[in-house]
């Protein structure tokens, strides 16, 4: 039997297709993962077995201001050769092996464990102007590109990853996920076409408090990934959804641009669609067009992108794969179908199939009672949010309808 | 004078049960191959002046006439081939450089060949292009790295980023630099209005442009070479880009020469020199000695044009050609054109086109690589030429990492060129390269400019069915994307050279 839990990048492209779906409550209320994993079982035959997980933010309240760590390893040995790295980059404030329900329908998972870290400061220093977070992306693609059976699959505050070989319910199940409290969750099951899958390549992809869960594949991945090179993200994973996660990371970490904006340079309307726009929105679309070409997510993909300030839910320009939207109250429901929804929300109060290209977006109200005032000021300073009202017409001129918020 | 031991290259056969002994192809050939002989009442031919180009065999009404390859079938030998042993003979009658026209013809691999592109099965839905949106509009210039706005505007966010000035591409295809004078008047006209009427561009090549051509100035790229032919501020006001001309690859390092016998009163007002005089470009521009020097002329063009317009560079395809564009773009360059050493030519020595430079492939592969392992590849656009033959070509340049190509020799095979490779001798008969009045009206520009629109036509029409094939709907999703390119018949080395994997992969 080929051990699924040992470290194994594919050589080529990962292509899979896939059940995708999330919720987050908008004021912060904290909900167990019971409900996500009924919503993701609901899609059961979209996904094969070879992949399932989910990404929950707001389970670490304690510790939130420190970067949670999920680590999976192949051996004891390689357990030690990562951790003598991880100590010699940070200042561990806890670690513990990732609680788990021993289960027959998950098998041979990997020795799975987390920590809870900043960076040292003497490690800082070697950063010159860049930030911790820029630090720790950099420890993360060291220890994934580098270590022999160390592979980090969570590194965000206050957030974690739960994947690995399974249905998705089932590895719900495993990780105990009905004991965590959390106000956003996402979950995601995989349907491989031509990997045998391992633990590391189930999603949510994550890197920071950036998680994606994905739909599709990406057809613009070969110069998705070297434009990512340029700016220098090494996409060592060979999956789509890697490049997703790094491209949220650079335009609205590093470049701040409003999640709008940035779902616009990676799904840009049609050259006739944007010239029927509105003057001053025309020249801002156009130029992020230009300047973001090899930004351009090409081919049918729905994605779920997680942050610790909210959910965003978008999908490809021509809208080749399936994407609903509801809401009730303060709760933001988005999935791959309309059934993983009312499974967990009796009577959403608007339920709409999301336009190609057009973001549908879900923001904490008032994070500073969420996530703290820290959390918060990270939020401010590496997110950009538009002004309300800023962006009320859609970018794709007549369907407007299709953002209801 | 003894007979010359240099053989005819090609046979002209004529079919007497045909030939109604109309000399068409009397009037037809410049190159004196048929003549009438009154008492005879016969049509003759003096094969040894025949170039191949099948003009009199195109418009014989009877079609009587047949050219084809003679042998010169001299022993066998692979080393010392028939074409060799001619070209010495011709080389010890005169003491000259061999010369040549058009690209390199010998029988090197073209790489092309040895790269598939890949479809769409199952995962991905391909795309039906004539049901939905394919788009291949192309920038080119520099881009900044990242878009900056502003929200001081209560109505919305605003553009703080100001975009460097762009040429917009319906088609992420272009007319390479022919100039007038190494082409005639008419096809000249022919590539401008074509380039107009389909959304792209000509590029004037260093001869100047003709006030005629003017209005054609927003679909001109005008460059500035080492003879600073007919370069005055006008010329570089109306003008949609300035391309720098450093070296061209079927000549690398090596200089042009337009023969006084070509330049008539119309040449020498474009070229803004006297009439007869030979127009010679030196090797380098002996204001350009260092990239520094390169720097300061990008500047003082930017400077003329009022930084309204880009500025390009266009280089031969040579050894070290990544590190030269990543010197280039450092230097200010919005555009850096590479010129591979299967591009064409008016006239060059053929021991230089032969084995001078390398391939585009690589050298494309190399310069995109090199600029992004920089981190300035959005600095500057790339355009790629040098012997694209189809629209499978362009393809897979663009996904090797062109943003564009420039075609030469194909646009003039559209107007009817045979290939012959006899630019050089000024006796084109099918018009283009030739400046006699007798031949140039053989081409109407008319007829030309809609042939090479229907050319733009088809490639793009190609374009946009291998992309959605690929599942692919814009051009920049192609652009760079190696991952849809496999390597055939192709050593590891190469492979890696070029990025891609190898079919099977």
């Amino acid at each position: 039997m080929r051990l699924l839990h040992r470290k194994q990048f594919p050589t080529s492209k990962d292509i899979s297709g896939c059940a995708i779906s999330g919720m987050m409550s908008e004021i912060g209320a904290p909900m167990s993962g019971e409900a996500i994993i009924r919503s993701i079982a609901n899609m059961h035959d979209r996904s094969n077995g070879l992949g399932g997980g989910f990404a929950a933010y707001g389970i670490y309240p304690e510790m939130r201001d420190r970067y949670a760590l999920h680590v999976m390893y192949d051996a004891i040995d390689d357990k030690q050769e990562t951790e003598r790295l991880i100590s010699r980059w940070c200042t561990v404030y806890g670690d513990e092996t990732i609680p788990t329900r021993p289960s027959a329908l998950v098998r041979h998972p990997p020795i799975l464990h987390r920590y809870f870290v900043n960076i040292k400061p003497e490690v800082m220093e070697r950063f010159c102007d860049e930030t911790e977070d820029d630090a720790i992306v950099d420890l993360v693609m060291t220890i994934n590109n580098e270590s022999k059976g160390g592979f980090v699959f969570s590194s965000g505050k206050n957030m974690g990853v739960f994947k690995g070989v399974g249905f998705p319910e089932d590895i719900g199940e495993f990780y105990r996920l009905d004991e965590y409290q959390a106000y956003i969750w996402t979950s995601h099951g995989r349907f491989p076409t031509n990997t045998t899958g391992w633990w590391g390549g189930a999603h949510p992809f994550s890197l920071l408090d950036w998680s994606v869960v994905h739909n599709g594949e990406i057809s613009s991945y070969g110069i998705n990934k070297r434009y990512l090179d340029n700016f220098g993200y090494k996409c060592a994973l060979h999956t789509d959804t890697e490049v997703i996660a790094y491209l949220f990371d650079l335009l609205v970490r590093k470049h701040r641009l409003p999640f709008e904006a940035a779902c616009l340079a990676m799904a840009p309307p049609f050259w006739p669609q944007l010239e029927r726009l509105p003057e001053t929105r025309r020249e801002l679309a156009r130029t992020l067009r230009i300047v973001y070409g090899g930004a351009l997510l090409n081919g049918p993909f729905s994605v779920l992108v997680g942050h610790s300030g909210g959910m965003v839910g978008f999908n490809d320009r021509t809208k080749l794969r399936p994407m609903v939207g509801a809401r009730k109250g303060d709760m933001v429901y988005m999935a791959s179908e309309e059934g993983a929804i009312r499974e967990v929300c009796n009577d959403p109060e608007v339920v709409w199939h999301a336009a190609g290209g057009v973001p549908i977006m879900a923001h904490l109200k008032e994070p500073e009672k969420v996530i703290g005032a820290e959390a918060t000021a990270r939020l401010k300073a590496h997110s950009c949010k538009l002004p309300a009202g800023a962006w009320q017409e859609s970018p794709r001129a007549g369907r407007a309808a299709a953002s209801v918020q | 004078m003894s007979k010359r031991l240099v053989q005819a290259e090609f046979n002209v056969e004529r079919d007497p049960e045909r030939c109604i002994q109309c000399q068409v192809c009397v009037r037809q050939c410049s190159n004196q191959v048929h003549a009438y002989d009154e008492e005879a009442e016969q049509v003759t031919c003096d094969e040894a002046s025949c170039v191949g180009c099948q003009r009199c065999a195109t418009l014989c009404p009877t079609g009587a006439i047949t050219i084809k390859k003679a042998p010169p079938d001299f022993a066998p030998d692979n080393n010392w081939t028939s074409d060799v042993i001619q070209n010495i003979y011709r080389q010890a009658e005169t003491g000259g450089v061999l010369l040549s026209a058009m690209g390199n013809d010998t029988a090197k691999t073209s790489w092309w060949d040895n790269i598939l592109l890949n479809a769409s099965q199952v995962t991905n839905p391909s795309i039906d292009p004539l049901r939905e949106p394919m788009e291949l509009t192309t920038f080119l210039g520099a881009k900044p790295n990242a878009v900056e706005l502003s929200f001081d505007d209560q109505g919305g966010p605003s553009l703080a980023t100001k975009l460097a000035p762009q040429l917009v591409l319906s088609t992420p295809i272009m007319f390479s630099a022919m100039s007038y004078g190494a082409i005639s008047y008419n096809a000249f006209e022919s590539l401008a209005r074509a380039a107009g009427q389909y959304g792209t561009f000509a590029n004037s090549g260093e001869g100047g442009l003709h006030k005629d051509f003017w209005p054609h100035g927003p679909n001109m790229i005008v460059q500035v070479a080492s003879g600073r032919f007919g370069v005055d501020i006008d010329y570089l006001k109306v003008a949609a880009a300035v391309e720098i001309k450093i070296g061209q690859g079927a000549k690398p390092g090596i200089g042009g020469h337009l023969p006084g016998e070509k330049v008539d009163e119309r040449i020498s007002q474009t070229r803004m020199i006297p009439v007869g005089s030979d127009a010679i470009s030196p090797a380098p521009h002996h204001d350009i000695y260092s990239i520094e020097d390169l720097r300061q002329l990008i500047y003082s063009l930017k400077e003329a044009t009022r930084y309204q317009k880009p500025i390009s560079v266009k280089i031969a395809a040579v050894h070290n050609v990544a590190a030269i564009a990543s010197g280039i773009v450092r230097a200010g360059a919005d555009i850096v054109a590479i010129d591979g050493y299967k591009g064409g030519t008016g006239a060059a020595p053929t021991m230089i086109r032969n084995n001078v430079g390398i391939p585009i492939e690589f050298a494309l592969a190399a310069v995109d690589d090199r600029l992004r392992q920089e981190g300035i590849r959005n600095q500057a656009s790339v355009v790629a030429c040098g012997g694209f033959r189809s629209s499978a070509d362009v393809v897979k340049a663009i996904a090797l990492g062109a943003d564009a190509v420039y075609i030469g020799t194909a646009a003039l095979v559209a107007l009817g060129c045979h290939l012959c490779q006899k630019c050089y001798t000024g006796k084109c008969n099918w018009g283009i390269a030739t400046q006699d009045p007798y031949l140039t009206r053989r081409l109407n520009p008319d007829i030309g400019a809609r042939r090479l629109v229907n050319l733009l036509r088809g490639w793009s029409h190609e374009i946009k069915e291998m992309m959605g094939g690929m599942g692919i709907n814009a051009i920049e999703s192609l652009r760079g994307n190696r991952e849809h390119l496999r390597g055939v018949g192709l050593s590891d080395r190469e492979l890696s050279i070029l990025g891609i994997k190898a079919a099977g992969e």
